[in-house]
């Protein structure tokens, strides 16, 4: 990598921007181990690594439960889903991927830059209500 | 032409471009899944009328939903059945 990519990467660790992370956690974790995990990451993008001195918000966190997976990943066919909504800078999120990307309990992670903060709560939420009260009433009239 | 019938004259048009229109987002699935097949291909613009600029945020949303497994990225109706 060249001096000029560096520095520029570096710049660019050091704005704040909108992310929204994304996990799924094997589905072998109890709820309490998934919100452990949900801390664990969450702290790194408010404070980043040791020396960083980041100074990052979480604007929102979402609990999506298990979800069945739409084809099998790792051989399982469910997962916890975990969606942290966080202002915070570049490096942050990096180190955040890593640790994601080391733990054995995360099984896939996203982080999507956004154009500015959400004010609801995401689409899977709602709509996912909706949806198994349609479902139940299917399964009863069966 | 004058002697087209009457239902016939509506073209349909983009649904995501209306003014009042959600945006496009990859979490939203149930307005994904209108957009794909039953195998869960990515249906063509020009069946479902979304406009050039949207169907490639809406590919891009399909593509991430994929991602995350909250879309398949092919489905085989009897292999899924079989299989269980």
């Amino acid at each position: 990598m060249g001096l000029g990519l560096l520095e520029a990467v570096n710049q660019e660790e050091t704005l704040m921007a909108i992310y929204e992370t994304v996990f799924l956690a094997r589905s072998e974790l109890s709820t309490k181990q998934v919100e452990e995990l949900t801390a664990k990451i969450s702290k790194i993008l408010e404070t980043g690594t040791e020396g960083q001195n980041t100074e990052g918000k979480i604007l929102k966190t979402e609990n999506w439960g298990v979800r069945t997976l739409a084809y099998k990943i790792n051989k399982s066919k469910k997962a916890h889903y975990v969606l942290i909504e966080s202002e915070t800078t570049g490096a942050a999120l990096i180190e955040a991927e890593r640790v994601m990307r080391l733990d054995e309990d995360v099984m896939r992670y996203m982080s999507i830059k956004l154009e500015e903060a959400t004010t609801e709560p995401s689409a899977i939420m709602k709509k996912d209500e909706e949806r198994s009260e349609r479902t139940d009433r299917k399964r009863e009239a069966a | 032409m004058a002697d087209k019938p009457a239902f016939n004259k509506r073209r349909k048009t983009c649904s995501f471009s209306a003014p009042d229109a959600a945006p496009i987002d990859w979490k939203d699935i149930n307005t994904l899944r209108r957009h794909i097949s039953e195998r869960g291909k990515i249906m063509p613009s020009r069946i479902t009328y979304v406009s050039q600029k949207k169907q490639r945020e809406l590919s891009k949303a399909i593509k991430r939903a994929r991602y995350m497994a909250l879309l398949p990225y092919l489905q085989v109706e009897s292999e899924y059945q079989s299989k269980r």
